[in-house]
């Protein structure tokens, strides 16, 4: 019982991480390798932020998230875009390599060490007991919160704003949304600064959560985040919270049976529904 | 229709075309193709399958680079300009086959058509007044309309960004003949608003009944432009199929 709710909340975390994943490709068809590598330089940066300015380190996102945006939106607009008007092979290694230098540039700058981000509030790091077997952390209740205002505002802006409605447009044709006047370059532009500002809360959560190594970004977040959103349902907003609580869940109930098997266990279940059904527990469109 | 004034008393051309030449990969697509099209007319495209037609209408709506020559609308050359930039200069294309946003309502696509509109007399209020059965189902996808009523949906969403020209691309395709019919009913009253309109049409009777002015392509070159009294029934039939340049076939010299 423990282990399923312990899992539920850990899915908030794994949504966190694939929810900007399923936006880009959702809407630019871009697969996007660098994804957890974005993150980890999000958590570096909220790290650079907080022994700099003195935030409070729960504020730190006020900041990390508009830089990570501006630095999604300028990414899309200059190499990802390069890259989509070749082939969607290119896009894809233009990604990986994006991913390789990124991690390799984290460990030629700040060491193969690993990096938390130091929550010292009591509210972050303590539990509350539901009876005697029961102990939920306040951090994993907090950040599944987070998941869960993240992808109501993202289904909020897609569904409500001028530019959410926009970007549906571009990625349903971009080609009659160019007729109508709408520079799809830009429109991905925005996309890419949404999915950049979940990837920045991605990062900040892990790094309160665990520990960021320059490796974090593919060997985890990268992983587990392809995980939710193939479970999910690939394109699907609220699949990539599905997908994370069945990843999460699954995860949990493997390391109750073996503690080294917490992992093995989340991707048997993906390939499951790999081999079972491909198109995810959902199948929607990313859309309202 | 509206009167050929401006061509014949020497105005200048809303839209012109000069000397295009344009290629889908090897294959030239359009060889030196000229024409200009005036304010207030209704200058049909016609011809067969594959005579360039749609290429034609994509290049001038900017969706295809030309290989060479040029398209200037209102006297500026657009050539070089992307097709979202020319929409924002008023002009409008419905594409083939409707080309709507799938996963939007009738009214999301009619408010896409509206984001980046050009001041002037369309507004989605007008649109549903002008075609009445929209508004009831303004929240309904358009998958669930039937084929006219998505190309109207179409049309509905070009006019919002209230254009100088709006281009249409094969409006009879996959619809029924009552349906046509009345689409294409529905030009005079959008000329009233002072609309040129630039159409390519494969259904040649259907042309011809609602052109102030025809152009005939055969394999992408210029082979009849007139206005429709001014042509016989043979002329364009030779235009359209080539039966001018078939010795098999014993054919007054008609045509080109």
């Amino acid at each position: 019982m423990n282990a399923v709710i312990q899992g539920i909340l850990t899915g908030g975390l794994y949504a966190l991480f694939a929810c900007g994943l399923s936006l880009m490709f959702g809407v630019m068809k871009v697969v996007n390798l660098a994804h957890g590598d974005l993150a980890v330089v999000a958590g570096y940066v909220a790290i650079g932020v907080i022994t700099i300015t003195h935030v409070p380190v729960l504020w730190s996102f006020l900041i990390v998230v508009p830089v990570m945006a501006v630095i999604g939106y300028v990414l899309q607009r200059t190499i990802i875009q390069g890259a989509l008007d070749r082939s969607a092979l290119t896009t894809l290694l233009v990604t990986f390599g994006l991913s390789v230098v990124i991690e390799n540039g984290l460990l030629q700058f700040f060491t193969a060490n690993s990096h938390g981000i130091g929550v010292g509030l009591a509210l972050i790091t303590d539990s509350f007991n539901i009876g005697s077997q029961i102990q939920i952390p306040y951090l994993l209740v907090l950040i599944f919160a987070v998941a869960v205002v993240v992808l109501l505002g993202l289904q909020y802006f897609l569904s409500r704003s001028v530019y959410g409605r926009l970007i549906r447009a571009v990625a349903d044709d971009k080609e009659a949304a160019q007729l109508a006047g709408a520079d799809y370059r830009h429109v991905f532009g925005i996309a890419a600064a949404l999915a950049f500002g979940t990837v920045a809360l991605a990062g900040i959560a892990y790094g309160m959560y665990a520990q960021l190594a320059p490796t974090t970004g593919t060997d985890t977040i990268l992983l587990f985040a392809f995980a939710a959103v193939v479970i999910g349902g690939l394109g699907s907003l609220w699949g990539t919270l599905l997908g994370g609580i069945v990843l999460g869940v699954a995860q949990q109930i493997g390391a109750q049976i073996n503690i080294s098997d917490e992992v093995l266990a989340g991707y048997l279940v993906f390939l499951a529904v790999l081999v079972l059904r491909p198109q995810g527990l959902t199948s929607r469109r990313v859309r309202s | 229709m509206t009167a050929n004034g401006d061509r014949t008393n020497g105005g200048t051309p809303l839209l012109e075309v000069r000397d295009l030449v344009v290629h889908h990969g090897q294959l030239r697509a359009l060889e030196l193709i000229s024409f200009g099209v005036f304010p207030g007319e209704v200058y049909a495209i016609i011809g067969a399958n594959g005579a360039g037609k749609s290429t034609l209408l994509r290049t001038i709506a900017g969706l295809h680079q030309p290989t060479s020559g040029s398209v200037l609308f209102d006297g500026q050359d657009v050539t070089g300009l992307r097709p979202e930039r020319r929409a924002r200069q008023g002009i409008a294309m419905v594409p083939e086959g409707r080309r709507l946003f799938g996963s939007l309502s009738v009214q999301e696509n009619l408010q896409v058509g509206a984001t980046y509109a050009r001041p002037g007399p369309w507004t989605i209020e007008r649109v549903y007044e002008t075609f009445d059965w929209m508004r009831a189902r303004r929240n309904q996808r358009t998958a669930q309309l039937s084929g006219g009523e998505q190309q109207t949906v179409a049309i509905g969403r070009a006019l919002l960004t209230n254009p100088r020209v709006l281009l249409l691309d094969e409006l009879s395709l996959g619809l029924a003949p009552v349906i046509v019919q009345r689409i294409y009913g529905m030009l005079p009253q959008l000329l009233q608003t002072g609309l040129t309109v630039l159409l390519v049409e494969q259904d040649v009777s259907q042309a011809l009944r609602v052109a102030s002015h025809i152009h005939c392509l055969l394999e992408g070159r210029t082979t009849l432009e007139g206005r429709p009294a001014d042509v016989t029934a043979g002329q364009v039939e030779a235009a359209y199929f080539g039966l001018a340049g078939a010795a098999a076939t014993p054919q007054p010299d008609e045509g080109e």
